[in-house]
């Protein structure tokens, strides 16, 4: 279970996020929507434990461990995984070795991963060397796939990716929050009992909606100006905010509170 | 006069002459003899302590591998061994080469002047030896000759002169250590290294140093390129060195000769290294590359490179990047000098530090802050050669390896 609570948050002086409380329990996604600029991603960055996006109020809890003080890498350990909008180059080193670095300890089939993801013919190339958006969310996925966390980020995984790779960068995300559908999950014998067996949590940024055509969410917010609202069913949200507009859906809740 | 009368001549007259650049070392401080070492046959050299091996080892030079074609070992002033298991490739001691065989004039100061700097008058004045090696036209080696320029006695100069020819068509692979043994402090090595490609043939040199804390080490090389024919020179230099001064010239004297050089380097808080590489392009369609890559740990290292255009349809880059981590000064000086129409040359230089992007990316991966660094060094290090013999890449590979998990 991942807990936010009265989260506020600075980056240089700027108060970037102003109150903000939610909760994923085990097996549940939510999604993130929320004009340019509203703190989104600065959300997630402060999710992952990024020293620039200073807390200055409020607390994070993850598996009952307050990490609101904590490292990046020691909410790595902890099963905090994030995928990226604009991951660095890093020169030098492949990404295969970087995938082996994500696996840890126990190494998989680098090969039959990369295959899945569509992206074999680039394990010899220098992390993010050169890759075009939608390269940059498969290799981030391909990272992922080997990293295992319980809470996955993900930072528009489907922006920049072409026609012909979206649906795998869907299904690939499904997979990974155990959402593809695939009730059969190890040891569970009935739909509610494979419920139950989800342990993935998610929390995904996105614009267009295209992803939710892959997975069923459990629950949709609306960031504006720094302040989290609504907690809605995604599809409402989306269809809401392409008619009227987030301007529209925040009075909606301002009303409502 | 003989030939060899007139370079002494020469090399009396410029004695005392100081470098162009880098701290004039005194070279009235150290010795120039040092008892001689009886020669050693192959199997024989399995046998030296097991300290000395792994020394050895350190500069790439495995005495047990099956994997080399020839070996030369010279310790402190005499040669320990010398032999080649390949045919057309001829590997001996520069003495012996100037006493037997008169084609060794042709080459012998032909590149380097004898007279450049006290350092290369000294060479000529008390030479210990050096090694010729000469791939006969036409010949491909298999495998790498191995050279080895051991220095064991504290205070000692050792003077050395090396020869390589890769005839017509041929291909020739060395990998060249210079090495202190465990308890040396402190040395001058002064090595002259001429190289002589020939029409349409290829060579890789491939030097490995691992010098004592005390050392002071002046390297002249010149390497001329004759038409179509490929100079490749990696330098390899990260454990601790006092100073290191050296700017290798290349001339591409044919039209198509390409050169490159790859050098990577390591300061530790003690080391002056000033190095450079500099290629002058005489002939249309000749290409150069400089890559280099220093990291300095609290020490200074001035990278320096120089392209000279002097003919049309020719193309070269430079480039030079250079960490600093931990203080210590890093400086890069980038030359391009274009004399003709038609000439294409660019350079590239960077001073910095990591990334800090970078290594919270690999700490959101997993991995602590430190164990990030080691890996982001360890890949500004890693430079991938085209046309090395995977043997070689492999004790590069080693090199960065062993040194990354010393000091990290």
């Amino acid at each position: 279970m991942l807990v936010v609570e009265d989260l506020a948050v600075e980056l240089g002086d700027r108060l970037l996020l102003k109150h903000i409380d939610l909760e994923i329990p085990p097996g549940e996604t939510h999604i993130l929507f929320g004009p340019n600029g509203s703190g989104k991603t600065s959300l997630l960055m402060t999710i992952m434990g990024y020293p620039q996006y200073k807390v200055v109020g409020g607390k994070i809890t993850f598996k009952g461990v307050d990490i609101t003080r904590a490292s990046i890498d020691e909410r790595a350990r902890l099963g905090i995984g994030m995928s990226f909008q604009r991951p660095p180059t890093i020169h030098g080193l492949k990404t295969r070795q970087m995938i082996s670095l994500c696996a840890g300890g126990d190494q998989p089939d680098l090969e039959e991963m990369a295959e899945r993801v569509n992206f074999a013919a680039f394990l010899d190339r220098d992390v993010n060397a050169g890759l075009s958006g939608g390269e940059i969310k498969r290799s981030e996925l391909l990272q992922l796939m080997a990293q295992k966390p319980d809470l996955l980020l993900f930072d528009e995984p489907e922006s920049g990716v072409d026609m012909e790779n979206i649906a795998l960068v869907g299904h690939t995300i499904a997979e990974l929050l155990q959402k593809d559908g695939d009730l059969a999950l190890p040891g569970a014998k009935t739909i509610r009992q494979s419920r139950k067996a989800r342990t993935k949590m998610g929390l995904i940024i996105t614009h267009t909606g295209y992803i939710l055509d892959y997975l069923e969410a459990d629950k949709g917010y609306v960031l504006y100006d720094g302040v989290l609202s609504c907690g809605n069913n995604p599809r409402e949200i989306l269809h809401c905010v392409g008619q009227y507009g987030y301007e529209e859906c925040v009075r909606c809740t301002l009303e409502n509170n | 006069m003989h030939p060899r009368e007139q370079l002494r001549e020469k090399a009396l007259a410029a004695a005392a002459k100081a470098a162009a650049i880098g701290e004039d070392i005194d070279l009235s401080q150290y010795q120039r003899t040092a008892p001689p070492q009886s020669p050693m046959a192959e199997a024989d050299l399995c046998s030296l302590p097991q300290a000395d091996l792994d020394r050895l080892l350190l500069g790439g030079v495995d005495v047990k591998s099956q994997e080399r074609g020839g070996t030369y070992i010279m310790k402190d002033t005499s040669v320990l061994h010398c032999s080649s298991k390949q045919e057309g490739v001829e590997v001996l001691p520069i003495r012996q080469a100037l006493e037997h065989h008169p084609w060794i004039w042709d080459y012998y100061w032909k590149a380097v002047a004898v007279d450049a700097d006290k350092y290369t008058a000294s060479v000529e004045l008390d030479l210990h030896d050096g090694y010729v090696i000469r791939a006969l036209p036409g010949s491909k080696t298999i495998f790498p000759i191995q050279a080895c320029l051991y220095m064991d006695q504290d205070k000692l100069q050792q003077n050395v002169h090396n020869i390589i020819i890769a005839e017509e068509g041929s291909e020739l692979h060395i990998i060249s250590g210079c090495v202190t043994s465990e308890h040396m402090r402190s040395g001058v090595h002064a090595g002259v290294s001429e190289f002589y490609v020939k029409k349409g043939a290829k060579l890789s040199f491939t030097m490995i140093h691992n010098w004592a804390e005390e050392m002071k080490v002046r390297p002249r090389s010149a390497a001329i390129i004759e038409e179509d024919g490929l100079f490749l020179s990696n330098y390899i230099c990260m454990k601790p060195v006092r100073s290191l001064q050296m700017y290798p010239t290349a001339t591409l004297a044919g039209p198509g000769a390409v050169a490159r050089f790859y050098s990577i380097m390591v300061g530790t808080p003690i080391t002056d290294i000033d190095a450079g590489s500099r290629v002058i392009l005489n002939h249309p369609h000749c290409r150069a590359e400089i890559v280099s890559r220093a990291i300095t740990g609290g020490g200074k290292i001035m990278a320096r490179g120089h392209l000279v255009g002097n003919a049309p349809d020719i193309k070269a880059h430079l480039e030079c990047r250079g960490l600093i981590l931990g203080g210590g000064a890093m400086l890069a000086v980038p030359q391009l000098d274009g004399f003709v129409d038609g000439v294409e040359m660019s350079h590239e230089a960077a001073v910095g530090k990591i990334a800090q992007e970078e290594i919270l990316y690999l700490q959101s991966r997993g991995l602590t802050e430190d164990e990030a660094t080691a890996t982001i060094v360890r890949g500004f290090l890693s430079v991938d050669i085209p046309g090395l013999p995977p043997q070689l890449q492999a004790e590069i590979d080693r090199a960065v390896q062993a040194t990354n998990e010393e000091s990290m």
